[in-house]
C-alpha cells in the first residue's frame, strides 16, 4: 500500500510532472511537493510525488553502514562472513 | 545492477554478521508496522539472516488488514447502489467482507473499478458525469494526502459527482494502544519509512519518551532493514532515529501535512484486532463535507460477521505468528483467503505463505 517508487522528473506543467524510470514515463501530481524541479529524483506514491530523494544523504547512510559492517566483521573474525 | 545496488547488496551479509556480533546472547523482539516492510522481510528471507535472539513480529501496518469488517461492509453496500461507480485500490477488491467481496459484487454487476491513484477516480468522474464516483479511501498517512489532493482537485474543477468514503487511519495512536495493552513485549520498532516521509520521525518521540521503547525509521531494501535492526540493537538509550535518510526528515513533508489538515479531521477509528482507538482515523473536515460519500448516500451495512477461527486480530497485535493459526495454509490461502491478512500481498499471512520456504 505504502509502496513508493523513485522516479526522475523530466518535465513540469503546472501542478503535474512527467516522471520517468527505466524509460517508462508517467504523470505525477506535484500538489504535495510543489518545490520539486526538473531533474529531481522523487518518490511517487499513488500518483503523487511525496519526497525529493537526497543522493548525498543516501551515500552518507551507506558509508556509515559500511563502517559498522566493517567493524562487525573485524570483531567477529572467527565467524564466516560470507 | 548499478554501482549503488552492488554496493548495497554486498552490505547485506556483512550487516548480518555485524548484527549477530552486536546482539550477542541477548534476546530482542522488534515490531515492524508497515506492510511494505512485512513484504520486504519475507521476500528477501531476512529472518534467516538474523541471529537466534532476534524475533521480528508484524504490527498493524497493512491498511487492508486493519480495516474493520463494518467498514468493509459499508464499502460493499455503497458499491451495490446502482448509480455508484466505486473506485478503490486493488488490494481492497478481494478482501472478504461479512457476506461477500467487492470482486464478487463486480461479477454480479456492480460497477467496481481499480485505480492506481485517487486522481484517476476524479478523472473518471469528470469523464462520466452521470455516474456517482465514490473513492473508497484506505491507507495511512502516506496515502491520505494523495486522496486529499484528489478531493481538492475535484473541488477546484467542480467535479461534483466525486466523493470520498474515508477509512484512512493514522499510525501513532495504535502504537500507543499496543504498548498500553502490554500484551506484546516490544523492545523496539522498525518505523514505517513512507508514512514518515509525510509525518516526519518526530511524532514518534513519545515511544522513547513515554514508554522507553526506541524506534528506527527504515527504508525497504534488505540493507535498510538490517541497518535499522543494527541501530536498534546498538541503542544505548531508547531514541527515535532515521536510517532512511535519503527520503525522511524529522519534520516530514509539511505541505502534505497541511493538505491532510485542510481536508481531514481526526476521528475515532475501528481497527481489526485492536478495536476502537480515539484519534486514530481521518474523517472529512466540515469544509469538505460536500464530498463525503457517507453524507451523500445512506447505506445499511448490516451486522458484521467475523470469519470463524480466523486469528488475524492476534497476528496484527504481534501475539501469534501466521502459522500458529489453524486455518493458515489449509483452509486459508492467498487463492482462497478467509482472513484479510491472507488477501493483501502486504498481509503477514500472505507474506509468510508466499515465502515460507525462505523463512524455514
Amino acid at each position: 500500500m505504502c509502496l513508493a517508487i523513485p522516479m526522475r522528473i523530466t518535465a513540469i506543467d503546472g501542478k503535474m510532472a512527467t516522471v520517468e524510470l527505466d524509460g517508462l514515463s508517467q504523470r505525477a501530481s506535484l500538489m504535495l511537493l510543489p518545490s520539486a524541479s526538473v531533474g529531481d529524483y522523487v518518490l511517487v506514491h499513488a500518483g503523487c510525488a511525496i519526497a525529493v530523494l537526497s543522493e548525498e544523504d543516501a551515500q552518507e547512510t551507506y558509508d556509515l553502514l559500511n563502517e559498522i559492517a566493517a567493524f562487525g566483521a573485524e570483531s567477529s573474525e572467527t565467524e564466516p562472513d560470507d | 545492477m548499478t554501482e549503488r545496488e552492488l554496493q548495497a547488496a554486498a552490505l547485506v551479509p556483512r550487516l548480518a554478521a555485524a548484527l549477530a556480533q552486536a546482539a550477542g546472547d541477548r534476546s530482542f523482539t522488534f515490531m515492524e508496522v508497515c506492510g511494505t516492510h512485512t513484504m520486504a522481510i519475507a521476500r528477501y528471507g531476512l529472518r534467516q539472516l538474523l541471529p537466534p535472539g532476534i524475533r521480528l513480529v508484524s504490527g498493524p501496518g497493512c491498511p487492508v488488514c486493519v480495516t474493520a469488517m463494518r467498514d468493509l461492509d459499508t464499502v460493499v453496500a455503497m458499491a451495490r447502489l446502482p448509480q455508484v461507480t466505486l473506485c478503490t485500490f486493488g488490494d481492497l477488491v478481494r478482501v472478504p467482507a461479512s457476506r461477500t467481496t467487492l470482486a464478487a459484487e463486480r461479477a454480479a454487476g456492480a460497477d467496481v473499478r481499480v485505480v492506481y491513484s485517487a486522481l484517476d477516480a476524479v478523472q473518471i468522474a469528470a469523464d462520466e458525469p452521470r455516474r456517482q464516483v465514490v473513492f473508497a479511501g484506505i491507507g495511512f498517512e502516506t496515502t491520505a494526502p494523495t486522496v486529499a489532493a484528489a478531493l481538492l482537485t475535484a473541488r477546484e474543477k467542480g467535479v461534483a459527482n466525486f466523493s470520498v468514503l474515508s477509512m484512512h487511519k493514522t499510525m501513532p495512536a495504535p502504537l500507543r494502544a499496543l504498548l498500553d495493552a502490554g500484551e506484546t513485549s516490544i523492545d523496539g520498532f522498525i518505523l514505517p519509512g513512507h508514512v514518515c516521509v509525510i509525518t516526519g520521525s518526530d511524532i514518534y518521540r513519545f515511544l522513547a519518551d513515554d514508554y522507553g521503547v526506541g524506534g528506527v525509521v527504515a527504508g525497504f531494501e534488505p540493507q535498510d532493514v538490517l541497518g535499522a535492526l543494527l541501530a536498534l540493537v546498538g541503542q544505548q538509550r531508547p531514541e527515535i532515529t532515521i536510517e532512511y535518510t535519503r527520503a525522511v526528515r524529522p519534520e516530514g513533508n509539511r505541505v502534505a501535512q497541511q493538505i491532510i489538515e485542510e481536508v481531514f479531521d481526526p476521528c475515532e477509528a475501528d481497527w481489526r484486532g485492536l478495536g476502537v482507538i480515539p484519534g486514530s482515523g481521518l474523517k472529512l473536515a466540515p469544509a469538505c463535507s460536500g464530498f463525503d460519500a457517507q453524507a451523500r448516500f445512506t447505506v445499511d451495512p448490516g451486522e458484521p460477521r467475523e470469519p470463524a477461527g480466523c486469528r488475524c486480530g492476534e497476528v496484527l497485535r504481534g501475539l501469534v505468528d501466521p502459522p500458529d493459526c489453524a486455518l493458515f495454509g489449509r483452509r486459508c490461502t492467498p487463492e482462497d483467503p478467509i482472513g484479510a491478512c491472507m488477501v493483501s500481498s502486504e498481509g503477514s499471512c500472505a507474506a509468510y505463505y508466499r515465502y515460507q520456504d525462505l523463512d524455514g
